[in-house]
């Protein structure tokens, strides 16, 4: 991602604060903060994208595995009386759904982008039959209180008090960029997703670490999933991922699959969406809710469209590795 | 000494195409063997299975009298077999570095030491006189300085059995003589080399013992002392190859293609060609000779508008060619035969009778309006690949399963079976066969004698004198002289080349 991009996103949260500010300090700092609570799933669910493609595989069943994930997180969850266990049940689910990507995509050499769809039809039918009502979990993840950030003025309110999934997911991302562009782990991944052949010759093997990666990404899937249904609101409905994890694959082109620079596009997606809310809290607008809810989509879009020929994917990303064929 | 490799009653088929027949060779270490035979022979197959990378249907694969797992090419590796692959396995988005180090790196913890990785790399170009640049992307390298990269990724890892799939083929003549000298001492150390290559000069001069395939059978062995070129090259192709180009004197007549004055910018923003003006009559051939990298790529490009001029402007039969349309050059005559077949020749993934007419599938016959003529297409595809003798059971098949030299046929037969009126070379021959190679050479010079304006770029010297009537030799983005094929002597070239004044 161009640091420009990144420049815009900051101004953009400035210019947002400082609007917020003028009227109301706390409106301000909570539309920050609700800002990152809507980012959060869509980055981590973004970098299951970026662990996916950059190593070849299209993933477009990461609306699938969240929606599976946060199914068993919350009725784990609920079922155990411990919330905490349910998010490891839910992380547990997204690497299993990533293994049957994996099998599917690289040892069946099935169509990426139909595999993607089986996961999704799959999480869909499962958690809508399986549906059950009156159940809830003993509470959501507990908020932490960040030591010294948390009593900052104005930075304090925005950035402590969220999750463990939340501080978690970030030094994630962080950690998965510097994975991504400084190790050696990065290094034959990014080679197998621009040109398996090569790193083939190379002595890595291709179908070894296009299996692990989609599978680890899975499990970031399941985190994403157990976010929204154990740490966000605690509950889980029907169709609960309402397209985040499409959206996030906008999100990932557009941070061309970059962990940093799509963690930027969440943000901003993020901020769009508070923004939106906050307005129609303080009924400054007058949007039917249904263009709310539209947001996240047309906004996907316009981001594609913007992006559309200017950023390049990894070369082989949806293409099964047949060795012969050099 | 030992025997390194032994390969017993190998056989792999691909569909209806034999590539290996039972082939038995062995290469002891210290030992330079020379593998040699026509495009499509099966020289790569063969040793892409001791490489792990072709699962043979038959047959075994020792090193070191253990027998190798067949398709695991880590586990080659692991036994000390380094291999410089026909087509480049470099990826093209990263750098020099990271291809050289890739699956084995330099690092702690998992994380990469790049400081430690780039200064590996200068130490090693510098050890095996291959000059590289450790920061440079591959995608941006010209096919030569990608072929050191590759050369260097195998002499990197302590190779016991160094396997090279036409190293030779974009090196310049100096680079050649390096690195034949660089295979002499590995085979000193003990290296056993399997060594294949199109050039019987460097066979000659550098193998201890040879070893000829043809039609995928191993037509049997012998050195350098028992044989010479021309028995190799009737050995290689069953009949007797001509290895000299015989050709009347040329009758130019009017100007076909005129560059005035062009200038142009390389990939990395510097003026590759500088105010450079040429002129090439109908029935004559101009060979511009230089040393790779002197603006001969970049003003091949601008001729057939694939590269932006700066300034400056080409005309095909007096006519403007708009630039940046690589159609408009193509529609105002001028055929191409790029130097990488790969990037600009051919859809590899289409069938061969498509990229038989990838420049004109719009037009008659191959359409009739918005419809695609597909029977005239397979027609056409049939015929060519019998006149220019491309190795592939039909014309159907994806160009994927061609081999390197029949990939080239592809792209020659395409651009030489259309009305000529400017043909632009480059490059012709290179990775093809003794026998192709004359066939191309006649094919061109017919061209010349029909009347066509051709503009042949190569780096290979010989062939510029043996089929040029004008030789203009190009030196940092400038003609420096111009001779008639008479006057031509090797040693002026030679120095004007290099950049020396005569
Ligand atoms: N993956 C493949 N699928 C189908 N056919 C193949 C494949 N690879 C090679 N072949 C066929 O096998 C034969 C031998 O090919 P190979 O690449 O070994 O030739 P070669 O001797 O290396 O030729 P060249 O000098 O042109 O590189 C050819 O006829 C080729 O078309
Ligand atoms: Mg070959």
């Amino acid at each position: 991602m161009k640091l420009r991009t990144s420049h815009y996103i900051t101004l953009a949260f400035l210019v947002v604060f400082t609007y917020f500010y003028r009227k109301d300090g706390l409106v301000a700092t909570s539309v920050l903060y609700t800002a990152i609570q809507f980012a959060l799933p869509l980055a981590l669910a973004a970098m299951v994208g970026v662990m996916c493609e950059r190593t070849g595989v299209v993933n477009i069943g990461i609306e699938g595995t969240m929606l599976f994930s946060a199914f068993t997180a919350f009725f784990a969850g609920a079922i155990m009386k411990d919330t905490v266990q349910g998010m490891f049940v839910g992380v547990f689910t997204g690497a299993m759904m990533g293994l049957l990507l994996a099998l599917m995509a690289v040892s069946w050499k099935m169509n990426q982008i139909i595999a993607g769809v089986i996961i999704n039809i799959l999480a869909a039918g499962i958690t809508s039959f399986y549906y059950r009502q009156n159940y809830s979990i003993p509470a959501t993840l507990h908020p932490i209180d960040l030591p010294v950030v948390g009593a900052w003025p104005i930075l304090g309110p925005v950035l402590s008090f969220h999750g463990p999934i939340t501080y978690f997911g970030i030094l994630f991302i962080l950690a998965l960029w510097f994975a991504l562009y400084k190790t050696s782990w990065g290094l034959r991944s990014r080679a197998v997703g621009e040109q398996p052949a090569s790193a083939d010759t190379a002595g890595v093997s291709v179908t070894r670490l296009r299996y692990m990666n989609v599978t680890i990404a899975g499990a970031v899937g399941g985190l994403a999933g157990s976010y929204l249904a154990l740490e966000a609101v605690g509950i889980f409905e029907r169709g609960f991922t309402a397209g985040k994890g499409f959206t996030a694959l906008a999100i990932m082109i557009f941070g061309r699959w970059n962990p940093l620079g799509a963690l930027a596009a969440a943000l901003f997606f993020g901020l769009t969406q508070a923004v939106t809310n906050q307005l129609m809290i303080d009924e400054v607008v007058e949007i039917p809710p249904q263009f709310i809810t539209m947001l996240p989509y047309i906004l996907t879009i316009l981001v594609l469209a913007i992006s559309a020929g200017k950023v390049r994917p990894p070369a082989a990303e949806g293409i099964a590795y047949e060795k012969e064929k050099s | 000494m030992n025997t390194l490799l032994e390969i017993e009653g190998v056989s792999k088929r691909f569909g209806a195409v034999i590539a290996n027949e039972n082939i038995s060779l062995t290469v002891k270490g210290g030992e330079i063997l020379a593998l040699l035979g026509e495009n499509g022979a099966g020289k790569s197959t063969l040793v892409k299975a001791v490489f792990g990378l072709v699962r043979p249907d038959s047959g075994t694969i020792k090193i070191d009298g253990i027998v190798m797992e067949s398709s695991d090419t880590a586990a080659a590796i692991a036994r000390g077999v380094g291999m410089v692959h026909q087509h480049f396995q470099l990826v093209p988005v990263m750098s020099v570095t990271e291809n050289l180090i890739l699956g084995d790196e330099p690092k702690r913890f998992g994380v990469l030491n790049i400081k430690r990785a780039r200064a590996e790399v200068l130490s090693l170009s510098e050890k095996y006189g291959l000059e590289v640049d450790p920061d440079a992307i591959i995608e941006d390298l010209p096919v030569g300085m990608a072929q050191r990269v590759e050369i260097l990724k195998a002499l990197r890892r302590d190779v016991k059995l160094l396997i090279l799939d036409e190293p030779t083929a974009v090196l310049t003549p100096q680079e050649t003589d390096e690195l034949l000298e660089v295979l002499r001492n590995l085979a000193k150390r003990g290296v056993g080399i399997l060594f294949i290559t199109h050039k019987l000069r460097e066979v000659m001069a550098v193998a201890d013992r040879i070893a000829v395939l043809r039609d995928g059978k191993l037509m049997g062995t012998t050195t350098p002392k028992e044989s010479s070129e021309s028995k190799l090259a009737q050995m290689m192709v069953g009949r007797e190859v001509v290895l000299r180009v015989e050709k009347g004197p040329g009758k130019p007549k009017e100007v076909l293609l005129a560059v005035r004055n062009l200038k142009v910018i390389d990939d990395r923003k510097l003026e590759a060609v500088r105010d450079l003006s040429l002129e090439v009559h109908a029935g004559e051939i101009l060979g511009i000779a230089g040393v790779e990298g002197n603006g001969q790529r970049e003003l091949v490009e601008a001729i057939c508008s694939m590269r932006p001029r700066s300034s400056g402007e080409v005309m095909v039969k007096g006519q403007v060619i708009p630039n940046l349309s690589p159609r408009a050059a193509h529609l105002a005559g001028v055929s191409h035969i790029p130097e990488d077949r790969e990037k600009h020749g051919l859809v590899t993934s289409y069938s061969i009778a498509d990229n038989l007419v990838l420049n004109r599938f719009d037009q008659a016959p191959f359409a009739n309006g918005w419809i695609r003529n597909l029977e005239k297409v397979a027609n056409n595809g049939e015929a060519l690949v019998e006149k220019f003798d491309i190795r592939a059971p039909n014309a159907s098949l994806s160009a994927d399963s061609l081999s390197g030299g029949n990939k080239q046929k592809v792209v020659v037969a395409r651009e030489l079976s259309q009305q000529l009126d400017v043909v632009v070379a480059s490059q012709p021959t290179r990775g093809i066969d003794v026998g192709s190679i004359e066939f191309i050479h006649n094919q061109l010079i017919s061209a010349r004698d029909a009347g066509a304006a051709v503009l042949l770029v190569s780096a290979e010297l010989d062939e510029i004198l043996s089929l040029a009537d004008r030789i203009a030799v190009i030196s940092n983005g400038k003609i420096v002289a111009t001779f008639g094929s008479k006057e031509a002597d090797r040693n002026t070239i030679g120095r004007l080349m290099a950049g020396l004044a005569s």
